[in-house]
């Protein structure tokens, strides 16, 4: 089954990749921790980056589905 | 409850008292009223600081602040809440973030206002970059946890 997800990254960790998203399509089943993989050329995730999935915090084990919004971001300093 | 996320400099004396006499159901009922204001600092961490630069996830931001005042409300027996958080270019001894909790009591108040401004810290899609007094920049990397650096 094709799946169609939208990656997105923000603050540090969008500046050092040199883009704020990517649009992927792949033959799933896929987990956060394997979005990361397919858009970011099998590059390990950096240490301490949090995920979220359709808005929500996600584990890296967890499953996507077609059509998921991923975000990966560096720890927050809000407030 | 209300979000807002302001891309300009917000008046939290201004916001407490509108959202205040908006919310009819707290009037006769609201004891008490606990205020947090954040405001920027010119100096972190032994540096002079000229501004700040607050990036968010929008969509995740909001919801994720509706979903720590809704567990404040499981929690505390609070009437209502409001929080205002800055995005974009913030100058020092500009406010950065409001959080207003209205309760019967000052204890629900008090708490839940805490357990907000904490959760808020540590969990809700903010970032800060700071623009250094030598025109360096650098991203703020952690928050501090309130509870024990307090």
């Amino acid at each position: 089954m094709t799946m169609s997800i939208k990656v997105r990254y923000f603050a540090s960790l969008k500046e050092s990749l040199g883009r704020a998203e990517d649009d992927l399509e792949f033959s799933g089943p896929a987990t956060v921790k394997e979005v990361w993989e397919r858009a970011n050329a099998g590059k390990p995730l950096p240490d301490h980056i949090l995920a979220a999935v359709n808005m929500d915090y996600a584990q890296l084990n967890n499953a996507v589905r077609d059509g998921d919004e991923v975000a990966f971001f560096p720890p927050v300093t809000g407030g | 409850m209300a979000v807002k996320i302001c891309a300009d400099s917000f008046e939290p004396w201004q916001e407490v008292q509108q959202y205040r006499n908006s919310a009819k159901k707290m009037a006769g009922k609201s004891g008490a009223t606990a205020i947090f204001i954040g405001m920027m600092r010119d100096v972190n961490e032994g540096d002079a600081v000229k501004g700040m630069m607050l990036e968010h996830y929008p969509g995740m931001t909001e919801k994720h602040l509706e979903k720590i005042i809704a567990q404040a409300q499981q929690q505390w027996q609070i009437l209502d809440a409001l929080v205002v958080h800055r995005t974009g270019t913030v100058l020092p001894d500009e406010p950065i973030v409001l959080v207003a909790v209205w309760a019967v009591h000052r204890g629900d108040a008090y708490d839940a206002n805490r357990y907000i401004m904490e959760a808020l810290k540590s969990t809700a899609p903010f970032w800060k970059k700071e623009l250094l007094k030598s025109d360096a920049e650098r991203w703020l990397k952690k928050n501090t946890d309130g509870y024990a650096s307090s």
